[in-house]
């Protein structure tokens, strides 16, 4: 039955798929993390200020992004960004934006919701002793946040912060949508072009699933071993 | 900003000659509707199963349902939907391929069935979970009082653990109304679909995008609210959920 | 109408539960076994009904060897009430049904006979007023007393007891006790595992001292607490009664 096929296709792309696709998705995926991250971070640390109107606006943005369908907002940002940066530069016409910087702006921007939640859960269950003796000492609530809640409450999130990146590592496959060539979009550009739909699929399900198995087995013996050291 | 705004846009007939562009945001949002809800359905039914086998003393049953939710979560939906669309038919014996790619509707029973075992996994682990945090002394009651390990699930575990998970079950529903804009990408015009045709027709970006947001939300909302409903009246008196 | 004889298990070879365990209950009669923590007298009770499996020796209830492969289990423990140290009440479920539940499920009887005979339970526990709560509504002391009327409500020929009062507070530890010493009295064969000495006094035929997986003293009652054989069970004691 596999007579029709031609898996030799997949050996011919290999350069492509990976110097082209899965460059551009580990970078995206590696940097969206990062900022991700970083912006989730403040986004959970005003939820938690104290300021209600802080909070609430953080709140908001928090819900208002996990609302909506990650496609929505790739479509969003994709046609959004070019009036935005002509709105910040003050530029007569809208901007042009690269393929890669809008998809980095969407995924921060959105990921950043889900981190938030992560970074939120983290800061609230470390004991409230910590900042109190923080206090004592005479740190300031910068100095308290910054050496002594945050890297615990980082530490004790890593496992979940890796797992949602590994949600985000699959997620990147969605820019497919603005015709962009990560690795499943480089995928599916030869399987047009070759005609060789099955094949191709076939080896990038093969690829995210490997890739994706390793690095959640890795996150399970993390947790495990953080699990003892606690 | 230079964008020509015209909020009336909506009131202006479609080029499809289906009525308004309203009326297009407005199929598209039926068809998300129902694309979730059938998915829904797949996922509790598969994902109660799996969660189930994962607590079983059975070992084969157990790593059935490990690989099941292996398989289902280690690769990007949209990767999923192109497999059952694209590689299935051809994979399959020469009729049953044929007779797939001309089912009519195929987007919608392949976008339902699709995001409906990928949900299933994430169904199966928060069942797994619930059941796991019920006290061990409750399934060796229902044993001890001669119940089988059917009944045991049926009259005392399963209306203990769903009651439990219940709230992440309803953000797992919101998920999967969510998800099923990536069927966009095998054709589905769903709500998002929707807004992105009416974006190509009459170049309204904004507009197309905020009306399809608003939706979003308000299925959101109505979802919420319903559930918030169920759990009062599923609630048992005295009980505290923990959490 | 309880035999066991030559009872060994364990979790791992290093890892010994039950030691060469040998001992009876017949009919009418009531057993107390009390032991240090960890000496293996809940897992020896669990062995009785099957909910502990073990590896080898046998034990037979009433004629039937629990550990046949053969034997119906869920007809056997539907005959052997048990009643656990954490109630173990169905949460989800009112009283009346946590004791209709067994009684339709697995004996098959009728909605409204089940419901008469729960009543009749209540009423001889003392909570016939309760029936239309959920357990999370009632003290420790009322749900115990509820599970003690579920296990009843199987009429079984032997009732199994796993330290049915190291989960109250001290002011509701009477109010199951007088139950159970009702029980005795009217001639309930009983197993039960305890630390109420009182109880024992009061009610016990005999008395099994468990250390370390092994049955170190099996004595009439009036022996035991005149003049136990072993130093084990002396310091034992004079531990558990200086207070």
């Amino acid at each position: 039955m596999l007579d029709n096929f031609d898996f030799d296709v997949i050996r011919r792309s290999l350069p492509y798929l990976f110097y082209e696709g899965m460059t551009f998705t580990l970078t995206l995926t590696a940097l969206a993390a990062l900022g991700g991250l970083i912006f989730g971070t403040a986004i959970a640390l005003m939820r938690l200020s104290g300021y209600k109107l802080l909070g609430r606006i953080a709140g908001l943005y928090v819900d208002f992004m996990r609302s909506l369908p990650l496609v929505l907002v790739i479509f969003w940002f994709y046609f959004l960004v070019p009036y935005i940066g002509q709105w910040l530069t003050g530029s007569p016409r809208p901007i042009k934006v690269g393929a890669f910087a809008s998809s980095l702006i969407t995924f921060i921007m959105f990921e950043a919701a889900y981190f938030s939640e992560i970074m939120r859960a983290g800061i609230q269950s470390i004991s409230r002793g910590q900042p109190a003796a923080a206090n004592a000492l005479g740190l300031t609530y910068a100095q308290t946040m910054r050496y002594v809640v945050l890297p615990q409450a980082f530490r004790n999130m890593l496992p979940v912060l890796l797992t949602q990146t590994i949600v985000l590592f699959q997620d990147t496959s969605l820019v497919y949508v603005l015709s962009i060539p990560d690795f499943l979009g480089a995928a599916s550009k030869v399987a047009q072009r070759d005609g060789r739909l099955v094949e191709m699929y076939l080896f990038a399900a093969v690829v995210y699933f490997t890739i994706s198995c390793i690095a959640s087995f890795g996150v399970r013996r993390l947790q495990s071993r953080i699990a003892i050291i606690r | 900003m230079n964008y020509n705004w015209n909020w009336k846009i909506f009131f202006e007939p479609n080029p499809m000659g289906t009525g308004t562009y309203l009326d297009m945001l407005l199929s598209g949002l039926w068809l998300t509707i129902k694309t979730a809800l059938l998915a829904w359905i797949i996922a509790l039914i598969f994902g109660s199963i799996v969660g189930v086998m994962r607590t079983l003393p059975s070992k084969a049953a157990y790593w059935f349902g490990f690989c099941w939710v292996e398989f289902f979560r280690n690769m990007p939906l949209l990767v999923q939907l192109f497999l059952w669309f694209f590689v299935l038919p051809e994979l399959l014996p020469k009729a049953a391929g044929l007779w797939l790619k001309q089912l009519p509707n195929a987007p919608f029973w392949t976008a339902a069935i699709g995001v409906g075992l990928f949900m299933s996994a994430r169904v199966a682990v928060q069942l797994q979970a619930g059941i796991g945090s019920l006290p061990r002394g409750q399934k060796m009651a229902a044993t001890a009082l001669g119940l089988t390990t059917v009944q045991g699930y049926r009259y005392v575990l399963l209306p203990m653990a769903f009651r439990i998970i219940l709230p992440p079950l309803t953000s797992e529903f919101l998920n999967t109304i969510k998800n099923t804009a990536v069927a966009i990408t095998i054709g589905l015009i769903e709500l998002t679909g929707q807004a992105r045709s009416m974006q190509e027709f009459s170049f309204q970006v904004f507009e197309a995008f905020t009306a399809a947001t608003i939706l979003y939300l308000l299925v959101n909302a109505v979802v919420v609210t319903a559930m918030r409903f169920l759990e009062r009246w599923v609630a048992i008196p005295g009980y505290i959920t923990g959490r | 109408m309880i035999e066991i004889s030559h009872v060994n298990k364990w979790y791992s070879p290093t890892f010994q539960v039950l030691t060469d365990c040998t001992t009876s209950v017949t009919k009418g009669e009531v057993v107390v076994v009390c032991g240090p923590s960890g000496s293996g007298k809940s897992t020896l009770i669990k062995c009785v009904n099957a909910l502990e499996p073990f590896q080898s020796g046998e034990i037979t209830v009433d004629g039937t060897k629990v550990h046949d492969p053969k034997t119906n289990l869920p007809k056997l423990r539907s005959r052997v009430g048990m009643v656990f140290q954490h109630f173990e009440l169905f949460p989800h479920l009112k009283i009346i049904d946590n004791l209709c539940l067994a009684q339709e499920k697995v004996l098959g009887r009728q909605h409204d006979k089940a419901q008469t005979k729960g009543m009749q339970l209540l009423e001889r526990v003392g909570l016939k007023e309760q029936a239309q709560k959920f357990p999370a509504q009632l003290s420790g002391g009322q749900q115990q007393r509820v599970a003690i009327a579920r296990a009843l409500a199987m009429d079984p020929i032997v009732m199994l007891f796993d330290e049915p009062t190291s989960a109250l507070d001290p002011e509701m530890v009477s109010e199951v006790l007088d139950v159970m010493v009702d029980l005795a009295r009217e001639g309930m064969t009983m197993m039960v595992v305890t630390h109420e000495m009182g109880f024992a006094r009061k009610v016990a035929n005999r008395v099994i001292f468990m250390d370390r997986g092994e049955i170190v003293e099996d004595a009439p009652k009036d022996d035991f607490f005149g003049k136990p054989r072993s130093d084990r069970a002396q310091k034992f004691l004079s531990k558990i009664l200086s207070h």
